[in-house]
């Protein structure tokens, strides 16, 4: 290596970058630092970050767009309202547990989703990334997906458009089969709910535009083990197991004071 | 692009007949597409093994830029190409593990190190 390109690297590592400040500072796994009421932490703390690299199924990016045609605002003023408002959005039955102080890098958030047939999948995930015109949600060990979305807002010729984008990989053989079933669809509807609620909050109705594409079409088969940590089969035998592990707890504490 | 970020531009040198270096110059963010996929589509000439990217000059990058990183690594990956990193500093060092990229993407420190693992393969 030339003397030169050392010097350039040195200089590169002595550098902050303007970016330095909106980047989560953590790596490795999710701590939970206080369970708000009401929300299940039984799928992410202690687990793994999972990127689409570490997923099972094909790589899909969606993307949904709304132009905000009329919004008298600008896309910092769209992100400052998407984080400030960021589960109001969502279509009811979903619940999202941010972090008191807001969306900001390193901030995990709690989720529950509603699935078909009243079932409930509890998860989370880190903020990965924030600045003043976007935000990005990372997804952990157990998640529907592995990846993560990037929210921004942008101008387009003088109207302030918003997009949610996601990359991902369906993080197990199960996941990857629901999201054949139907699961995709429902992703859709979601976000294109979310944004058409984001514009009404502006006050102006948005037609969401929707483009998906398959960025690698083959499924990582030496992933499908992660299906050891599938939150929505945990969701499932927690919930299932509520009543008679309560039962339990009831009988032993008799059965102690009475000794 | 607000003032800290600076415009992408790469240039695409050989290495010798497997290997292709593309030097980093400025910011990846989501209007960089397409500039990295040119740069991709220059270094990729019949028999190229290994596409190494050079960070020293990188500037900025947000999480827009990331997900252009693992596009870019799934097209290496198809053509059975390695992608390989090296001067990133601490901070994009440190974004690279928090991403887990580096799961994917060899990370060496020196263009002599990148050379001796794309020899390796």
């Amino acid at each position: 290596m030339s003397s030169t390109k050392n010097d350039a690297q040195h200089d590169n590592a002595a550098r902050t970058p303007s970016d330095a400040g909106n980047w989560a500072s953590s790596t490795g796994r999710l701590n939970v630092a206080r369970t708000p009421t009401g929300a299940l932490n039984i799928n992410v703390n202690g687990r793994l970050l999972m990127s689409p690299i570490q997923g099972f199924g094909k790589m899909w990016q969606k993307t949904y767009r709304a132009r905000l045609s009329g919004a008298q605002t600008t896309p910092a003023g769209v992100i400052q309202e998407w984080k400030a408002n960021f589960p109001r959005f969502w279509p009811a039955g979903n619940r999202f547990y941010g972090p008191i102080t807001g969306i900001a890098p390193g901030e995990v958030g709690l989720i529950d989703l509603a699935l078909p047939g009243k079932a409930k999948l509890s998860t989370g995930v880190l903020v990965l990334y924030a600045d003043d015109e976007s935000f990005t949600l990372m997804t952990p060990q157990g998640h529907i997906f592995a990846g993560w979305i990037t929210f921004r807002a942008f101008d387009d010729a003088g109207v302030t458009v918003a997009e949610a984008q996601v990359l991902m990989r369906a993080n197990d053989p199960i996941y990857e089969l629901a999201l054949f079933l139907g699961g995709n669809a429902q992703e859709d509807r979601f976000w294109q709910h979310t944004l058409t609620q984001l514009a009404a909050h502006f006050g102006v109705t948005a037609s969401v535009e929707t483009r998906t594409v398959c960025i690698d079409n083959g499924r990582q088969w030496r992933r499908a083990g992660n299906i050891w940590h599938n939150a929505s089969i945990r969701t499932t035998i927690y919930m299932t197991t509520l009543p008679p592990r309560a039962v339990f707890r009831s009988v032993r504490n008799v059965a102690t004071k009475r000794r | 692009m607000s003032q800290s970020q600076s415009a992408l531009t790469m240039d695409v040198r050989p290495l010798n007949d497997q290997t292709s270096v593309i030097e980093v110059h400025g910011s990846i963010t989501a209007t960089s597409e397409g500039a990295l996929m040119d740069a991709y589509n220059e270094a990729n000439r019949g028999g190229t093994r290994a596409i190494v990217l050079n960070f020293s000059d990188l500037e900025y990058l947000n999480s827009s830029g990331i997900g252009l990183l693992v596009t870019l690594l799934v097209r290496a990956n198809r053509q059975k190409q390695r992608l390989i990193a090296w001067g990133l500093s601490e901070h994009y060092r440190h974004i690279f593990e928090l991403t887990r990229l580096d799961d994917a993407i060899g990370i060496v420190d020196s263009e002599a190190d990148a050379l001796a693992l794309a020899d390796m393969d």
